[in-house]
């Protein structure tokens, strides 16, 4: 039996469309602009009171009225996106989210599973968000002055070598110096900020987002002086950025697709500048051990160009990168060959799902002398397109992975030597400078956003109620993941750059409230543990935190 | 906050004036334990310089263990040092006191200095192993010509119960420190100074930093980098890991501890070996606040400021004798005679080198990498030459 012939009643669906006939002056822009055509005009029949002598002489009368109706249909499933209400002049339209919906039974149309963007729908309390900066310093150790203070909020994205293999020497006036005669190579490290803007591809974002982040990226460089760096994601690089002293703020991208790889090794003599790093990515937290997929409607003659590829197919990264067998391989052949691409001048990096796993690959990675960072993206990471079981259902949190590979480090004494980079989940519930913190007390060196970014610089309409999370469909209502130029006019480039700067030099001033507090400001807190708490003790016990209550 | 006295004299002085001095700044501490250093020594302890010296303490009836045990080693006593205990209200005897002098075993006669430093440390850190898991005693260190005492309890009557102004003890190098028992249950391991194969630090306030940094020395596979009751133990084995380890000249411990910022360090002379040197050891850094006493080896004695806080410090005296103290009315105690006009208050660039014997006093300034001789006397310039820091 087919879905369609399933009587569904409005109760079913995840959002109810509030309309207002009183208000509704019927200029059909609410139907117009809704993404998954939810909502339609409709006719209906009314029984109306009117009299129209010079004294009251009331008849009842039926008429033919313009309605705006709720489409029941689970292929045009109110989203709750709520652009409707945002385009309405007189806010006669809004959905209201539904918490009785059945839509997760019959969301899987046609034998296909339900696919979507966003993010994990969990709207509870995050871990993070429960994690508490416990060691405030008081009396015996006074705590510093945030605003007044000299802070020093960088981390360090490279491989450093232990303090014994440094090629340094002591000359004849007791001066330390570089031992070049050692011939012993030194890792490139770069010194960024603690927050980097995880990987969005091109052709994910519209371009007014991807260029909006990447002004907001440079502008905070450049005038700012605050080393914030940005990763391409998957897909490439505009070819004059790829050529322009800025990419040096970038980190590039290499996943299972080599999307835009063609046109960044074909830019290879002619870069004016390094890029950051480079990102080799093997999994992701949304969909962790999936690939990805950019769909054919997004791909346009610009995105097109900028990957390689042909107009208008679907571009699939598989799972995995197809020529690897095995970790060492993998670490052997790619990380050593993109560090040789670059002149050994580059970090490069893997990125991971969380996972179980991550210890083995990361002790793995501890005995590769170029593997210049581990990347794991936990489970509450956000995509443009992934089955919705693995965004709900699959995946690692990302706070025991982290310190796992952290007190494992420490154990094999490499703490400092292989940076963690910590994503998934940062800033869910817009406590960005908090759980960025919390993380690296539990020992990250860095975290990566994408999901917060794309909240606080562009409005993203989703939320951990699957609302909108229309990202896969090319019909993103706010105009950031698509290539429509209809609807990416509804997003400003320098708006968002705008907002890109706002938000990193707030997280920065939260960041160093928070470490002021505790006392610290010369180098990040990395691993400082015994200044977290937790109201859980199984939490507490586990991330060998302390117990609060 | 703990108060600390150090003295570096030309001649052998009694650690009684140090431990006065802690008395003067009472009001700092709240009296729960005393720590004691002496180095280079005088007294009985004088002929026997070359000797690895035992200080700690043994209940009476594990002394015949210890004694066995040492033995096994085949170190053979040359020479005892006990106080004499008078008892006191408050002040607990734990048993025998002692310091002893020993002959390091016959097949360790011809070896390296080095050798020997690591065999001392070795039986130190098993003795302390043991006394921890039954046998009940303490070992504060065991190195040629140094004497460590520690006992809980109010450092004047301390002294008084164990009458540590004997005239059988005397140093040219001398450290107390009373103790201000915030954080940690009072225990003699917690208590400072502390010290490894002839490096010494003591520390007032407290280390934000201590786990990340506990976590990277303990990472280091060095056997005595294990500890860790207090959150101050860690600045000497900093101090340790950088001068002895790295073999690094010691203002580089300045550097690792409060390390310069990159637009910093453009103007020292080092700056690219010292951006790798902050890299590798930037797990080291400390956040304060901490004003750090210590000394190394050859008998230079230091002090040094966290870059924010800045727990008071001072150093000051006259050629031939240099105090330093966390606060100046302890310098007025242990040198009165001195001109405190010279004093030497160090700040967040600076970290103040006494010269072994007091010969010299120098400020070594991080921000140019290089050292200036400090005058403090009016007539006579102390001088130390950069070179030589």
């Amino acid at each position: 039996m087919s879905m369609e012939r399933i009587q569904l009643t409005p109760k079913d669906l995840p959002y109810l469309v509030r309309w207002h006939e009183e208000r509704c002056t019927g200029c059909g822009r609410c139907t117009a602009v809704c993404p998954n055509r939810a909502i339609t005009a409709a006719v209906r029949a009314v029984r109306v009171v009117e009299s129209d002598g010079p004294s009251p002489t009331p008849m009842v009368r039926r008429k033919v009225r313009i309605a705006v109706t709720q489409v029941i249909d689970p292929a045009r499933y109110c989203c709750g996106c709520g652009i409707c209400a945002q385009v309405c002049p007189n806010a006669a339209i809004e959905p209201e989210f539904n918490p009785q919906h059945k839509f997760q039974f019959f969301a899987n149309r046609h034998g296909e599973p339900y696919k979507r963007g966003g993010r994990r729908n969990d709207p509870g309390p995050s871990l993070l968000d429960r994690i508490k900066f416990v060691r405030i310093s008081m009396l015996t150790d006074p705590a510093l002055d945030s605003s007044r203070h000299q802070f020093r909020v960088r981390t360090l994205l490279g491989r450093i070598l232990p303090p014994e293999e440094m090629p340094l020497a002591v000359d004849g006036n007791g001066r330390l110096v570089v031992d070049r005669s050692s011939g012993r190579f030194v890792p490139p490290v770069r010194e960024i900020f603690p927050i980097m803007i995880g990987s969005m591809s091109v052709g994910a974002l519209s371009p007014p987002m991807w260029e909006g982040l990447a002004m907001g990226v440079a502008y905070l460089n450049e005038v700012l002086g605050m080393p914030v760096v940005m990763c391409s994601g998957e897909g490439g690089v505009p070819p004059r950025l790829l050529r322009s002293r800025y990419l040096k703020y970038f980190v590039l991208q290499i996943a299972s697709g080599y999307f835009g790889w063609d046109e960044i090794v074909r830019a290879l003599p002619e870069m004016e500048t390094d890029p950051a790093a480079v990102e080799i990515k093997y999994g992701q937290g949304a969909k962790p051990g999936d690939g990805g997929l950019l769909m054919a409607s997004k791909v346009v003659r610009l995105i097109a160009k900028i990957r390689g590829v042909p107009e208008l197919v679907d571009l699939a990264s598989p799972p995995t990168h197809q020529t690897m067998y095995s970790i060492e391989e993998s670490v052997a052949k790619m990380i050593q060959a993109m560090s040789m691409a670059f002149g050994f001048r580059v970090p490069v990096y893997p990125k991971i799902s969380g996972t179980t796993t991550a210890r083995a690959v990361l002790n793995n990675l501890v005995r590769n002398p170029y593997a210049a960072a581990l990347s794991i993206d936990g489970e509450d990471g956000g995509t443009g397109a992934a089955y919705n079981v693995s965004l709900d259902k699959m995946g690692h949190p990302i706070a025991s992975c982290i310190r796992d590979c952290y007190l494992d480090l420490v154990a094999q004494g490499k703490q400092n030597e292989l940076p963690l980079i910590a994503a998934g989940g940062v800033g869910k519930r817009g406590h960005l400078a908090a759980n960025a913190a919390a993380l690296i007390m539990l020992g990250a060196s860095a975290v990566s956003v994408g999901k917060y970014i794309m909240q606080a610089a562009a409005g993203c309409l989703g939320d951990e109620l699957n609302r909108c999370n229309l990202c896969n469909t090319g019909r993103c209502p706010r105009g950031i993941t698509t290539q429509d130029p209809r609807l990416y006019r509804r997003l400003d480039a320098d708006t968002v750059a705008e907002r890109v700067v706002e938000i990193f030099k707030a997280a920065d001033a939260e960041l160093k409230k928070i470490f002021a507090s505790m006392g610290r400001s010369t180098e990040l807190p990395i691993g400082m543990s015994d200044g977290l708490g937790i109201d859980d003790p199984a939490a507490a016990k586990r991330l060998k935190i302390a117990y609060v209550c | 906050m703990c108060r600390l006295a150090a003295l570096s004299c030309e001649t052998y002085a009694s650690p009684i004036e140090p431990i006065l001095a802690l008395e003067t700044m009472k009001e700092g501490h709240d009296g729960s334990g005393l720590g004691l250093l002496l180095k280079d020594l005088g007294g009985d302890f004088e002929p026997l310089k070359g000797m690895p010296i035992l200080s700690g303490v043994c209940p009476e009836q594990q002394l015949s263990e210890l004694d066995r045990l040492l033995a096994q080693y085949g170190f053979t006593l040359v020479h005892e040092w006990t106080p004499r205990y008078r008892p006191t209200a408050g002040i607990q005897q734990r048993g025998r006191y002692f310091a002893r002098a020993y002959k390091y075993p016959a097949e360790y006669k011809d070896k390296s200095v080095k050798e020997k430093e690591d065999l001392l440390l070795q039986v130190r850190l098993r003795l302390r192993e043991l006394g921890e898991n039954g046998f009940g005693w303490y070992v504060h260190s065991f190195y040629p010509d140094v004497i460590m005492f520690k006992e809980v309890g109010d450092p004047e009557q301390v002294a008084e119960a164990f009458g540590l102004d004997d005239s059988r003890l005397r140093a040219r190098v001398l450290f107390a420190q009373g103790r201000q028992n915030t954080n940690y249950a009072i225990d003699l391991y917690a208590c400072h100074p502390f010290f490894i194969q002839g490096f010494a630090t003591m520390t007032n306030g407290e280390n934000t930093a201590f786990v990340p940094i506990r976590e990277f020395l303990m990472s280091r596979g060095v056997p005595g980098y294990t500890g860790y009751r207090s959150d101050s133990e860690v600045f000497t084995h900093i101090l340790h890991y950088v001068v002895r380890r790295l073999g690094l000249p010691l203002p580089y411990y300045k550097d690792v501890i409060t390390p310069l910022s990159a637009e910093e360090r453009i103007r020292r002379p080092d700056a690219e070996a010292l951006a790798l040197l902050q890299m590798t050891l930037r797990r080291l850094c400390v956040d304060g606040p901490n004003c750090v006493i210590g000394v190394v080896p050859d008998g230079t004695v230091f002090m040094v400021q966290d870059t924010k806080k800045l727990r008071p410090g001072v150093v000051g005296g006259r050629r031939g004798k240099v105090g330093l103290a966390s606060e100046v009315c302890g310098l007025d105690r242990m040198i009165p005679d001195r001109d405190p006009a010279h004093d030497l208050y160090p700040m967040r660039y600076q970290m103040v080198l006494v010269q072994p014997g007091a010969t010299g006093v120098a400020v070594w300034d991080q921000r140019h990498g290089t050292a200036v001789a400090a005058t403090l006397e009016t007539e006579t310039e102390l001088l130390m030459a950069e070179s030589g820091v």
